[in-house]
């Protein structure tokens, strides 16, 4: 008898025998899973779409936020608006990633000289990323300006720039950090022993290495700095949230702020879709 | 033969564990001094402190009978003069073979990589990885990568090599390429301190065997004497369980 059976393959089995026990429970289990999931989906869909409108104030609320014609009108002048989020958050993204890297070193100088250095690199890690970012924004944005520095000094761009670039260098460097942290001490142990410096050892062995690991990391602060950047608005520069709000005000609607949403979501959903994959594929090549 | 490497009365702790407690130890030019024992009797660690990756407590280390553990001393030079090859390789994985074997010489010697590559080159072609040169580690098996780590000390000149159970994380039809490469550098005159497992290999190439228990040199000797006619008790047990 049991001879016989490892002669045959096991494709071969199951054809000739049709799907095993454990296969045919498995595909009942699937079956049974996909129709409560789409059941309870129908159901869930159809609560909102008869219970929303019976709210009271619905009427209202489809007026103010979902006004097809405010929507059109002022649209294309919001997108305008956001190029300039984008080009804020162009310019800040590589001063972010610059000065995180100096700060996460400045944190690990080991030379007593360079003390003060890597003092001043955990109180900069306390405080901005103790402090809210609006109010980061509030104290640099119209703090400095109030110096009565000549014009192009007192502009809100350059100073809203400073102090979304300081707040989120704090929390670059931290995450330059844990990829620091990350690489194996016999990394470390192989330099060393050939005789290369301390900064040497940082330069070419360890730095490349943990830098490419927390790129997902940095990725998903880029995206909050991209929603972040709308900030800025609180201190004059016309970017798409404030655009959205003098139609607000023109138009007496709401649905602005609704196309300013639709255009965030437009650009950070694609991206962090792209960083999830970028996420997936490295913990596979790391499996 | 002129004592190349000495340590007199060396001692080593972590925290409260004392892993070497006391060694003397002579390496002669051109010899090679294999250490055997059981794990975690200290022989990583003396290697370690040889090539001053770890400082000592207590003791001294003489290379060409100057001191190289005066705290004052700066280590980087003398880490250069004692190559160090690891269990686990620790080869650079972002870099090429190449790469990872120029780095050292490039940014300690200052050369250029057009005036280092064909004393590099010869050294790859003399270990037979010639066409590897350009592969990354993760693309080498792990004997090459270990011979690799052997080619990146020895692009340092060095005058001792000290390796620490390389061929212990190879698969078993690996181990014989690395031994190899061990034989070779002995016949061409290397001063070598190994820490081994391989107690075949001690016995046909070790020009001194040196047993370590629990932070000591128990014995030491030629290795005929030491696997055939061991004197200590403690050696007796050790080769009883291992051969």
């Amino acid at each position: 008898m049991t001879p016989e059976r490892t002669e045959t393959t096991a494709t071969g089995r199951r054809a000739a025998r049709g799907p095993t026990r454990r296969e045919a429970r498995e595909a009942h289990l699937r079956r049974r899973s996909m129709v409560i999931a789409a059941l309870s989906t129908a159901a869930v869909i159809a609560l909102i779409v008869i219970l929303v409108p019976m709210a009271p104030g619905w009427e209202r609320v489809q007026k103010s936020f979902f006004n097809l014609d405010v929507f059109t009108r002022t649209f294309p002048g919001l997108l305008k608006a956001f190029l300039l989020d984008v080009m804020i958050f162009a310019w800040c993204a590589p001063m972010i990633a610059i000065l995180g890297l100096v700060i996460a070193l400045a944190r690990d100088a080991r030379s007593p000289a360079l003390f003060p250095l890597r003092l001043f690199g955990s109180i900069y890690n306390d405080v901005f990323r103790g402090v809210p970012v609006i109010l980061v924004i509030y104290l640099v944005g119209f703090g400095i300006p109030g110096l009565g520095l000549p014009r192009p000094w007192n502009s809100p761009y350059i100073w809203g720039t400073v102090a979304v670039v300081l707040t989120y260098s704090a929390y670059v460097a931290e995450v330059y950090r844990t990829g620091i942290e990350s690489i194996h001490e016999s990394q470390r142990a192989a330099a060393t022993s050939l005789g290369l410096s301390h900064w040497d050892t940082m330069r070419y062995v360890i730095l490349p290495q943990a830098i490419r690991r927390v790129i997902p990391a940095n990725m998903n602060l880029l995206i909050a700095l991209q929603k972040d950047v709308a900030l800025l608005s609180f201190i004059g520069p016309v970017e798409i949230l404030r655009q959205a709000g003098v139609y607000k005000s023109v138009h007496a609607n709401f649905t602005p702020y609704l196309g300013a949403a639709l255009i965030f979501l437009a650009v950070t959903v694609p991206a962090t879709r792209a960083v999830d994959r970028m996420i997936a594929r490295q913990n596979r090549a790391r499996s | 033969m002129a004592v190349k490497l000495q340590m007199i009365d060396v001692w080593k702790s972590f925290g409260a564990n004392e892993v070497l407690r006391g060694i003397d130890l002579e390496v002669e030019e051109g010899q090679m001094v294999c250490l055997i024992g059981a794990s975690g009797s200290g022989k990583s660690t003396l290697l370690r402190c040889m090539n001053l990756l770890e400082p000592v407590d207590d003791g001294v280390i003489l290379l060409d009978g100057a001191d190289i553990t005066d705290p004052e001393l700066d280590p980087q030079p003398i880490r250069q003069r004692i190559g160090l090859v690891f269990q686990s390789f620790n080869l650079f994985p972002h870099m090429t073979a190449l790469d990872n074997v120029l780095l050292a010489p490039r940014r300690i010697h200052r050369k250029a990589r057009a005036a280092l590559l064909p004393g590099v080159e010869a050294l790859f072609d003399r270990f037979g990885l010639a066409d590897r040169m350009s592969h990354y580690p993760d693309q080498l098996s792990g004997g090459q990568q270990q011979r690799v780590a052997i080619i990146r000390a020895l692009a340092m000149k060095p005058e001792v090599m000290l390796f620490d159970e390389v061929t212990s994380a190879l698969d078993p039809e690996l181990v014989g390429e690395v031994l190899d490469v061990l034989r070779a550098l002995k016949a061409e005159g290397m001063t070598m301190v190994l820490a081994t497992h391989e107690m075949a290999f001690a016995r046909e190439a070790a020009d001194k065997v040196c047993f370590l228990d629990a932070g000591r040199i128990v014995e030491e000797g030629p290795p005929a004497e030491i696997f055939s006619a061991p004197r200590e008790a403690r050696t007796r047990a050790f080769l009883a369980r291992v051969l």
